[in-house]
């Protein structure tokens, strides 16, 4: 209970299919769900597929 | 008078019959047939599925849009095309088969200048014994392929979630039918919608959930992976599937054929000659796709459907089929005009036309079983080929016989996927993709086969609401509201 925040790593199986990957910290988990942090992103990632679109066309 | 026959009004063909519509305008005809009486905004099944939207939020009835476009539509599914007519006439035509209520059954011969073949895929769950019977599911597993599909798992979804708060543990099984499907994004996001949902409704920790696909490696995808910039790195989707499969306790078993379907068990194959089987309460396996199975036939009568489409029954284009091995792949072996090499007239686009070979590397159980994903050809890349091939088409139409060929070839086109977990504003989250180039070029972009500046992916609610914008945006495009063209597709 007390790692509570580090709940995904509590899912790695040792030596199993998960064993290799990683797993977020707290704070690329909280990054996820801010909204202002989120707002940028959102701006960025739509400019980011814009230009996908337009360089597809 | 020229008419264009468009077979398909799924994203490609409906895409290619509305941009030909106002390209030509009342001087020229545009024919859809198709034997669906409503457009389905696929992406946004997965929501119906989880029961956050109904089965109405994602489709809208064709007659009263393409009567506005002033397109033709007939509701009935194509079954042959004649290219080179018949003994009595020169003109080519397809047979078409109503389905339209009140004309079931009853056939009519379209005669056409072109033709565009974007009739989708045939669902094909009748490949793999007990998932179902030819196109129609079968009753062991659900699907997200159709909106009804969509609605019938959200009600089966709900029976497990009520006997979850009785107490009965319930395992979730969810990924690839067969070892030759393609769509493992949709798979992908269904099951953390699911995973999403059991969260919500406080039930969680009364489900196993797992992932089964065809894929050699988790974050395949069909499209062999993709490299994608994290954190200063260039990150293989392997490691990013895996740690979203880790951090929300998603076990995974992949390289798997699925052989059998029975009441709550599957057996499958591995890679590695290997079997077993997993048991389930409720799995949801998309199917592989094949053609419609729409035949062709030359002037006298004889069965050209060899010639016009690939043993898949997909339609040929301008692709390079005598690949042969991987080792001898290229980028350049997949079409750029998607028009057929015997007939200039006819094209194919979407998941109707026939892909030269597979992107993700093909593989082989001891066995001899065939087990790798096919190439997707929905979404961004479906709209965008229906779009260029209508503007050939109307090239040819208004410019004359010679009017060169757009191009738009899968290994020069980007697409952008968002895969949503939930579909809260404010809560769960999105995996926010943009590949470049679908088709890796290794020798344009030697490594990872493609250009990393506009290969990324992350995760969070800013992905939650570009889907929820995306959404709204296609499903009023398609309706062809006002400013539509603007759009992108």
């Amino acid at each position: 209970m007390a790692h509570e925040h580090k709940h995904g790593e509590e899912n790695i199986k040792a030596y199993g299919n998960n064993f290799t990957t990683m797993t977020p910290g707290p704070f690329a988990k909280w990054l996820r769900t801010c909204v202002i942090y989120q707002f940028i992103r959102f701006v960025i990632i739509n400019l980011k597929m814009i230009t996908v679109v337009k360089k597809s066309h | 008078m020229a008419r264009l026959v468009v077979l398909g009004g799924g994203v490609s063909g409906h895409t290619a019959a509305t941009f030909a519509a106002k390209w030509l305008g009342s001087a020229h005809e545009v024919v859809v047939v198709t034997p669906n009486s409503k457009w389905n905004w696929i992406p946004s099944n997965i929501w119906v599925g989880v029961g956050q939207m109904t089965a109405e939020d994602v489709t809208f009835d064709l007659a009263p849009v393409y009567a506005k476009a002033g397109i033709n539509y007939k509701q009935a599914k194509a079954l042959s095309i004649n290219p080179e007519g018949k003994e009595s006439s020169d003109k080519p035509f397809v047979t078409i088969e109503y389905t339209e209520a009140g004309r079931e059954g009853e056939n009519e011969e379209v005669e056409y200048d072109y033709l565009i073949n974007a009739t989708g895929p045939k669902l094909n769950f009748g490949a793999t014994p007990g998932l179902g019977e030819g196109s129609q599911l079968g009753e062991h597993t659900v699907s997200v392929c159709t909106a009804d599909h969509a609605a019938h798992a959200s009600d089966e979804l709900d029976k497990c979630i009520e006997k979850m708060k009785a107490g009965e543990r319930q395992k979730f099984l969810i990924g690839t039918g067969h070892g030759m499907c393609t769509c493992q994004g949709a798979a992908f996001e269904y099951i953390f919608n699911i995973e999403h949902e059991l969260k919500k409704a406080g039930v969680r920790d009364m489900a196993d959930i797992k992932w089964i696909s065809n894929e050699s490696f988790l974050g395949d995808f069909g499209v062999g992976g993709l490299h994608m910039k994290a954190m200063g790195f260039a990150v293989s989707s392997k490691i990013f599937a895996e740690s979203l499969f880790t951090e929300r306790n998603v076990d995974w078993i992949i390289g798997a054929h699925v052989s059998k379907v029975e009441s709550g068990k599957i057996e499958y194959e591995l890679l590695d000659g290997s079997t077993g089987e997993e048991n389930f309460n409720f799995s949801m396996l998309i199917p592989p796709f094949a053609g419609v199975g729409i035949k062709a036939f030359g002037k006298d009568g004889s069965d050209i459907t060899d010639t016009m489409f690939a043993p898949n029954g997909f339609l040929k284009v301008d692709a390079n089929y005598g690949a042969g091995a991987y080792e001898n792949w290229k980028a350049s072996d997949w079409p750029k005009t998607y028009q057929n090499p015997t007939y200039g007239n006819v094209f194919a686009c979407g998941i109707a036309f026939a892909p030269p070979h597979p992107i993700s590397k093909p593989m082989k159980s001891p066995n001899g079983t065939m087990i790798g994903p096919t190439p997707p050809r929905t979404g961004m890349p479906s709209g965008i080929m229906g779009k260029t091939v209508a503007h050939s088409i109307c090239d040819r139409i208004l410019k004359g016989d010679n009017a060169p060929l757009h191009e738009a070839s899968m290994a020069e086109m980007g697409a952008a996927c968002v895969a949503s977990a939930g579909k809260g504003v404010f809560s769960g989250t999105a995996a926010a993709m943009t590949i470049y180039p679908v088709v890796p070029d290794f020798e344009k972009y030697p490594g990872t086969g493609r250009d990393t500046d506009y290969t990324f992916g992350e995760i969070g609610l800013a992905g939650h609401w570009i889907k929820h914008i995306l959404h709204h945006l296609f499903m009023y495009k398609a309706k062809l509201n006002p400013g539509w063209t603007m759009i992108p597709e």
